[in-house]
This record gives structure tokens, sequence and C-alpha cells, in this order.
């Protein structure tokens, strides 16, 4: 329920900034940008198009206030489906006519937009998408957050060195190209390292039974368990896990990285690891700023999606500044692919020639209701 | 592909339960089509509905298991008699596919106000107690590493015990035979005086608190409900029937313990993709030696 | 306003499509009477062939001269989806009624699962990239001829045995005809002219995802020709325009765009109770007699 109170206000509040009532300017306003947003707000992913809506609010709205330029918003629902975010963004470019596109959060959803944006020649810029296909598909297409090859490898030294495991098993999302990358980059760097791979089994977005799939696994007795799947089928696979009695640890990716999670999981949740974009205990006067400003706007704890989503935003401002508040699409496009040493939220953005962003990871550990910070890895 | 023999045990109590709660949904679909040669598309629906009213019961309400489970049967079994006042007794003597589309609308609107009412996310079913989970190995060595849940002995126990209801309600009960009657010739029942209106109401209800009780077994096997859950498990429960013989009360549950364990053989030892393909491929291979189902009998068209 | 012109261009090849599937369902469930759910099947193979050919096998060739590319992918979509209506009809040809209704809806499904695992058109995350080469002009006249070979074919011999199938088969078959070939040839041209439809889909979006042609395309395709009247190509276009319209103009409605399909639910359990055969009857009576008020609920 307080999630849909959340998206309802953020809807409410973005249609606010659309009918430009929220930005009384003092200066005279250098340029206005068009932004189109696709992102999850129902369906299996829904948590994170929320969190980083809540996070690009925040960062609209400051903006806007600031006054030098001026930013619409134009939110899309891609429903957790690559379908509706082809749609979305064809809707976005083609009846709003929004200069950029921001989104999505699933890189098979973004995986689907983005030739869209390609083709018609609109920069799109995700903040979470991390599958390294994703700004492949041309010149247009960039992110702001690091890529699966370091996040799946990251994983496999953390579970070889620091909790000594030799045997893996992996569960993966097959529905998913951000499950699929993930798997083999932890597989190639595990075996590297001298581990066993004893057994790979797979399930289906939306799948509530994965009792054959843990039969399976159990039979092999792994030590750890990579499942980089999405919160919704994580959750309910660890608690089925721990009451067919399997011991081993789980790790994951940051697509595990929401609320659901531990309501979900249950008891069972807690003495995982999975990693993520950012951690609230980081001590960095920027991070610790928002943070603070994130508490005090939506009284809770500020998830790494909602820093994203604020660095995304920013970035993007940061771009159109560089051009010259020029709106078209070669322009801002140049502009945002030619950004360096942006410190965000989420570390110092630098978009390299393949238009990634390298950046440092944090790996966090399940508790009870919330993940608390284990390590930092750079790349 | 090394076949291990825990392993087999462990999918066949899996796919057990599944094809319980699947035999249960089944139940209504071949009753209803028995009678009225309809389709009721909603069915799944209902089942769904058990599922929510099973958290409004336990959740909201807090009632004990027992009465919990009888008064979501009942409030499931009466909102399928509203539906069927409503949206098909009107069109019992229009043409066979009037009535196919209303149970489709009737889908989405069921679909449509769950999803408005209790959010498109999947919402938490309470525990209702603990979950212990029973290892076999401990009594049988050759059964080592397979688990049986109390869950799925609750799911077992009370399929049972709803089929055993239903075997006495439809052989032995006044209701029951007219229930037969109607479904053998239904011009000539209603000849002799049977009350249509009732009984049909009588058989929705039945089969939508059956439905209803899936939906609640599943729920608290999952520990979650949501909206679209009775889209496919409809549609699956819906092949079970017809596998077994539409129409046919035994082949409903013969044709859902079937496909239950089917597909969970096939996830464990296929590919876990191909589950849902499954069960419309054993459909149609059944379908192309006995066109009428597994016990179901041949129609005879009179020229 | 601009906004709203813009969406009619938009939604105008949706409804066209929607208009070349209607008439294709109408073939086998309106003409043949055979009861068909399983239709998004046959709209998915066309898609996928189609945007196969322009996307995997001749994209540079799509590059240089769209129009004729187009043009084969259709004709390939089509040749594909008759193939799949082959295949599907030659099984369920001893089945009748309800058992034909479920076994299509198998073949449906089982469709769109194999594609599901096909990796080479991108399994479950869909096929993106597909150009963007289809003028509105194209789709109409794809539409038009649709109407119009099917039309031709309704009042040909062939079109007479078929709707004898559907009447009553026992006479048919006592009055030689070929019941088994006209059944498989409903199934088949019905099926390609879905492929045609599917090639355009394809094509219109830029993305297909198998879990785009669910067994509720085909609900809604079969909603389509019973709103507008069983067994009437001029219902199957009515139903088509009306069943695609209505979520889209809810849509609009801000009010009403969050239970917009609670809304059409509604309203598609309401046009039954009130017409079950299809608006059709109530179109051709307003025709019939306009100046008549006291008749006119015909």
């Amino acid at each position: 329920m307080k999630h849909l109170k959340l998206s309802l206000s953020a809807i409410a509040s973005l249609t606010l900034c659309v009918t430009g009532v929220a930005a009384p300017a003092q200066a005279a306003v250098k340029g206005t940008l068009k932004v189109g947003f696709v992102f999850p707000m129902s369906g299996g992913t829904a948590s994170f198009g929320e969190e980083t809506m809540s996070g690009v609010k925040l960062a609209v709205d400051e903006i806007n206030k600031a006054g030098e330029i001026k930013i619409e918003s134009f939110l899309q629902d891609d429903k957790s489906d690559p379908t509706d975010a082809a749609n979305a963004a064809q809707k976005l470019i083609n009846v709003d006519k929004v200069h950029v596109l921001v989104g999505s959060v699933a890189s098979s959803n973004t995986n689907a937009a983005a030739p869209i944006a390609q083709a018609a020649k609109i920069p799109l810029m995700t903040p979470a998408s991390t599958n390294v296909n994703v700004t492949k598909v041309g010149e247009y297409i960039s992110r702001i957050c690091f890529i699966d090859d370091f996040q799946g490898s990251a994983m496999a030294k953390f579970a070889f060195e620091n909790l000594k495991a030799k045997k893996a098993a992996i569960v993966v999302d097959s529905s998913s190209d951000y499950s699929k990358g993930l798997q083999a980059s932890f597989k190639e760097t595990f075996q590297k390292l001298g581990g066993e791979i004893v057994v790979e089994v797979s399930y289906l977005q939306k799948d509530q039974d994965f009792s054959s799939q843990l039969t399976k696994i159990r039979t092999r007795k792994p030590d750890v368990i990579w499942a980089p799947g999405y919160y919704s089928e994580i959750g309910n696979m660890i608690r089925q896990a721990k009451t067919m009695g399997l011991k081993a640890v789980f790790l994951g990716g940051d697509g595990w990285s929401a609320p659901e999670l531990y309501t979900l999981g249950g008891d069972a949740i807690v003495g995982h690891y999975f990693s993520d974009h950012f951690s609230h205990e980081d001590t960095d006067p920027k991070v610790q700023d928002f943070v603070k400003k994130y508490q005090l706007a939506y009284k809770k704890e500020a998830p790494g999606m909602a820093a994203l989503g604020y660095d995304a935003v920013y970035v993007l401002a940061d771009a159109f500044k560089r051009d010259g508040y020029k709106t078209t699409g070669p322009e801002l496009a140049k502009a945002i692919n030619d950004t360096k040493g942006f410190k965000g939220v989420t570390g110092t953005i630098t978009i390299d020639a393949q238009r990634n962003a390298t950046k440092p990871l944090v790996i966090l550990e399940t508790q009870k209701t919330r993940a608390t910070f284990k390590q930092r890895v750079s790349p | 592909m090394t076949i291990v023999f825990t392993e087999v045990v462990q999918y066949l109590i899996n796919g057990i339960a599944q094809g319980a709660v699947y035999a249960l949904i089944a139940l209504g679909y071949t009753m209803v089509y028995g009678i009225l040669k309809l389709i009721n598309f909603a069915h799944g629906e209902f089942y769904m509905a058990g599922a929510f009213f099973g958290i409004v019961a336990f959740s909201v309400l807090g009632l004990p298991p027992a009465l919990g489970t009888i008064a979501v049967m009942v409030a499931t079994g009466l909102l399928a008699v509203l539906v069927e006042r409503l949206a098909y007794r009107p069109l019992r003597h229009s043409n066979r596919i009037a009535p196919l589309i209303t149970a489709i609308g009737v889908s989405i609107v069921l679909l449509e106000a769950a999803r408005l009412i209790a959010g498109a996310h999947p919402r938490p079913f309470p525990q209702l107690f603990e979950n212990t989970v029973y290892e076999l190995g401990t009594w049988m060595p050759a059964l080592d590493g397979v688990i049986l849940q109390k869950t799925q002995l609750v799911i077992f126990f009370t399929t049972l015990v709803l089929m055993a209801l239903l075997w006495f309600i439809v052989n032995r009960t006044k209701w029951g035979r007219a229930m037969r009657a109607l479904s053998v010739d239904f011009d000539a029942s209603q000849l002799m005086g049977v009350p249509i209106n009732r009984v049909i109401a009588f058989t929705f209800f039945l089969g939508a608190a059956l439905a209803g009780a899936a939906g609640l077994l599943v729920g608290m096997y999952y520990n979650q409900a949501e909206p679209y859950m009775g889209q496919l498990a409809g549609l699956k429960a819906f092949t079970a029937a017809v596998l077994g013989g539409i129409g046919v009360i035994p082949g409903a549950v013969l044709g859902a313990l079937f496909l239950g364990v089917a597909e969970a053989l096939v996830v464990g030892y296929g590919e876990s993709s191909y589950r849902d393909a499954i069960a419309f491929a054993i459909l149609i291979a059944v379908l192309m030696t006995r066109p009428w189902g597994l016990l179901g009998k041949p129609e005879r068209v009179k020229v | 306003m601009t906004g709203y012109l813009s969406l009619v261009f938009e939604l105008a090849p949706l409804f066209l499509i929607n208009v070349i599937l209607a008439a294709s369902l109408n073939v086998i469930n309106g003409f043949c009477g055979l009861f068909s759910l399983g239709h998004a099947g046959f709209f998915a193979v066309g898609a996928y062939a189609a945007a196969g050919f322009t996307v995997l096998v001749a994209p540079e060739f799509t590059a240089q001269s769209p129009l004729i590319a187009l043009t084969l992918a259709c004709f390939i979509g089509m040749a594909a989806s008759a193939l799949a209506g082959l295949l599907v009809g030659i099984p369920c040809l001893r089945l009748t009624g309800d058992y034909l209704a479920v076994a299509t809806v198998g073949f449906g499904e089982i469709i769109r699962i194999v594609l599901l695992n096909t990796e080479a058109v991108g399994a479950s995350r869909g096929l993106p990239g597909i150009p963007d080469i289809v003028p509105l002009w194209f789709t109409a006249l794809a539409t038009i001829l649709t109407l119009w070979s099917l039309n031709n074919l309704i009042r040909s011999s062939f079109g007479r045995s078929i709707l004898a199938v559907r009447e009553d088969e026992i006479a048919a078959r006592s009055m030689r005809v070929n019941v088994r070939f006209y059944k498989t040839l409903a199934f088949v041209v019905g099926s390609m002219f879905a492929g045609l439809a599917g090639a355009l889909f394809a094509h219109d979006r830029q993305f297909i995802a198998p879990n785009s042609f669910g067994f509720m395309v085909s609900v809604q395709a079969l909603l389509m020709i019973v709103v507008g009247g069983l067994g009437s190509q001029a219902g199957a276009v009515i139903g088509a325009v009306i069943v695609t319209a209505i979520p889209e103009l809810l849509r609009l409605h801000p009010a009403l765009a969050e239970i917009r399909m609670l809304i059409f639910g509604l309203i598609m359990i309401m046009i039954m109770l009130w017409k079950p055969d299809g608006l059709i009857g109530v179109l051709r009576s307003l025709l019939r007699k306009p100046l008549k008020p006291e008749r006119a609920h015909g």
C-alpha cells in the first residue's frame, strides 16, 4: 500500500512538473528539456520503477527550483515487460515528442526500447541496466551504471576468496538478458579461479514454484548458489530453499535490491549476499547529503535505484548545459557520451568509449528487513 | 541424465500436490460443462478469488483454519451463483458462443477488480501453521533426501475430503441426482419437473467452492496470492478436464493428477521453460487417439 | 489537437491489422463453423517469419529496398502461417466442438512456448530492432486486398462448400463435399491471412515477444467476430473496430484509464446480453428502416 501512495504522489508531482506549477524560476530559464521516462511502475519489478522515479523526482524538483534549466517529465509504465517497454518508448517519442529517454531498469526491457530510440535518433540513457549488450545497440544509447561482466566476476571472486566456496550452483532466469549475462560472467570467473559449477537450472519470471529446481540443486550439495534474478522470484526461492533444508548461501546481483525481497523471503532471507550500486552507510559527504534529503522527502532509507535515478537526471542536466541547451538528438547524445568525472551519489561517473560507466560496486549482506554493507569492490 | 530414485519420488510428491490443486479446479469446469455445455472461462478467477478471500478470512478476520476454509468456500460459491444469475442465465437459450464471450468478460472483470483492489503485486498469504518438513529418509532409508512438507499433506488431505464429499453429494443426494439428470438429458429433466435454475445455481456453487478451496490451498502453499494466478491455472485445469473427458467427474481428477505429475517430471528432467507446453502436448496427443478424452464417451451424432 | 492527430496516425495501423486478423478468423470460425481458439499462434508465426526475414536473414537488402523487402516479408509470413495452419488443421479434423477448441488452444500455446525457447529469435526477450518500414497506405491496401479476396472466396464454389460444412457436416458429406479438404482449406486460408496481419504487426511495433501472442490474443480475435456477428465479413470489420477502439478510447480519459480493462469486460458482457448474435444485426436493421423509428429495434 505505501508503494501505491508513493507512486501516486510521484505521478501527481510529475504531472505538476509538466504543467509547470512547481517551478517558479527567478532567473530566465536558459533551456527546457523534455525527458521521457520508461520504468516498471507495475509488474514483477515495480519496486525498481517506483524507487528510481523517487530519486528522479528529487532531482527534477531541485533542478527546476534552481531555475537555470527546466525539465519536463513524461512517464510511461513498461509494466516489467519488454513489449510494453517498446510501446512506451514509441509513445514518448511519437506522441509526447521528448528530447531524450531515460530507462528502463531490466536489461531486457531496455534492449527492447533501445533500437527504437537509436532509429529515431533520440538519446536513451539507462540508469540501471547492466547487461553488456544494451549499449552495443548504437551511439545514442548510454548508461551510468556498471556492467555485468564486472558484477558477475566480482561476485565470483567474493564467493571463492571470501566465502571459500569451491562448488557453486547457478539458478538463472532464462527470460532475462540480465540474468543470463550474469550467469556467464560469474561462471567464467569462478571456473578460472578453480571453482566448480555443479549444476545449472533455470526458471522464468512470474514462476512461483521452484521445488523441482531446488531439488536438483540439493542433490549436488553446492557451497553457494548464484541466483542473479529479480527480487520477486528470489525472495520466494530462498524461502522455499530453507523449507527444503537447503543450507547453501545464496548470492545475487542488483536485481535483488528491493524491500519486497525481505517480505517475500521471510525468516529465510538472513545471511545471503548481493551486489548493489550504493550503500547508504557510505561516509562520502555527497552520499550522506542525498541520504538525508531522501529521508526528509520520503521518510525512509534511500534505495540504490533512487540514487541511480537521481544521478541520471543530474548527468542529463549537466550534458544539456554543456551542449549549450540544444535539444537536438545528435548534440545531446554527444554531450551525454562526453560526460567525464561527474561526481554523482553512486560514484564518479565517466562515460567511456563504449558508452558504459566504470564504477565500483558494493556487496551487501541481507538481514531481516534490510541489507548491511559488507565490502566495496573497485573495477 | 542420471535418474536418481529419490529425485523421482520427490517430483512425484510435488506433482501430485500440484495435480490435486488442478483437480479441484477441473471439477468445477467439468460439472458446469456436463450440464450446460458451457466452458466457464471465468472459473479460473473463482480460484483466484478463493485465495484472496482466504487472505481476508485469515489476515483480516482472524478466523481459525477450518472455519475460515468453509467461509472462503461459501463466499466463492456465492460469487459464482451471482455471476451465473447475472451473466449466464439470460443467455441460456441463445447460441453457443455468446455465453462463452460473456464468460470471458466476467473473467476480465473479476481479474481487474482484484487487481484494482489488491494491487498487481503478489500479496502475502498468512502463515496458518508451522510448515514442518518431514524427512522421509528417517523412516525409509531408501528415500533419503526426499521431503514431504506439512503444507503438501494438508493439500492431499483436504482434496481427498472434498472429493469424497463431492462424490457423496453427486451420487447419494437428491440434488446430485438432479445434476446427473440434467447432464444426461436437459430437456427431459425439465419436463420431469427438475427445478433447473436452482440445480444449475447449485452446480455453480459447488464448482466454485471447490475452486475457492484450491485457491486457498495454493495461497497457503506459496504464501502468496496475486490477481493473475487464475489465468494459467484455469487454462491448465480446463485442459486437464478435457484430457480426462469433459463432463466426466472422475475424468477431471484423473486428467489433473496426470498433468501435475507430468509437469513436475518435465521440469525436473527436461527444460523447465517447456513446462507449460507439456499440458497441451499431452492433451493433443490424447485427443488424436481418443478424441473424447480418457474417460469420455464418444458422441453419437444422430442425422 | 496535434497530439490527438498523431495518436490517430499511431493507432490506425492497429485498427487495420485487427480487421485483417478478425476477417481471417472469420473464415475458420464464422464461415466453416470450426471453433478455433488458437489464432494467436498463426498471428505469431506470421510475425516472426516476416521479422526474421527483415532482421535476421536480409537486413542489408531491407535497408536498401524497404518496400520490396516488406512485401517479400509479408509473403513469407503468409506462407509460414499457412503451413502452420495446415499442420494444425490436419490433426484437428477428427475433433468436434469444444474438443477442437481446446486442441486449438493447445496448439496456440505450444507455438508460443516454442518461440519462447527459440534463441535464434530472441526467446523470451523478444526480437527487437524490426525496421519501421510500413507506410500506412501499405497496411490499408493489405486490408482492402484481404477483405476483397475473402469476399470472392466465400462467393465461389469453394466458399459454398465451406459454408455447407458449417451448416450440416453430414448432409454435406452425403452431397459428396470433401469435408476434410474444406475444413483444412478453411484453416489454411484463415491462418494465411492471420500471418499477413502478423507480418504487418511486427513491422508496425518494431518489437515482438512471444508473450504478446498469448491466449488472450486469440480470445480478443474471437471477441471481435462475435461482437460484430459471427459469419459476417462486415461484422468482422465492425467487431474489430469496436474491440480495438474501446480500450484505446478509455485510455485517453485520465480518470477511466486505470479501470479501462474493467470497463472493457463489462461492455463485453453487456453487448452479449443485449445482442448475443452480434452487432451486425443492429446495423442492418438501422440501414434497412431509417424512417420508421417505431421499428428501429430490429
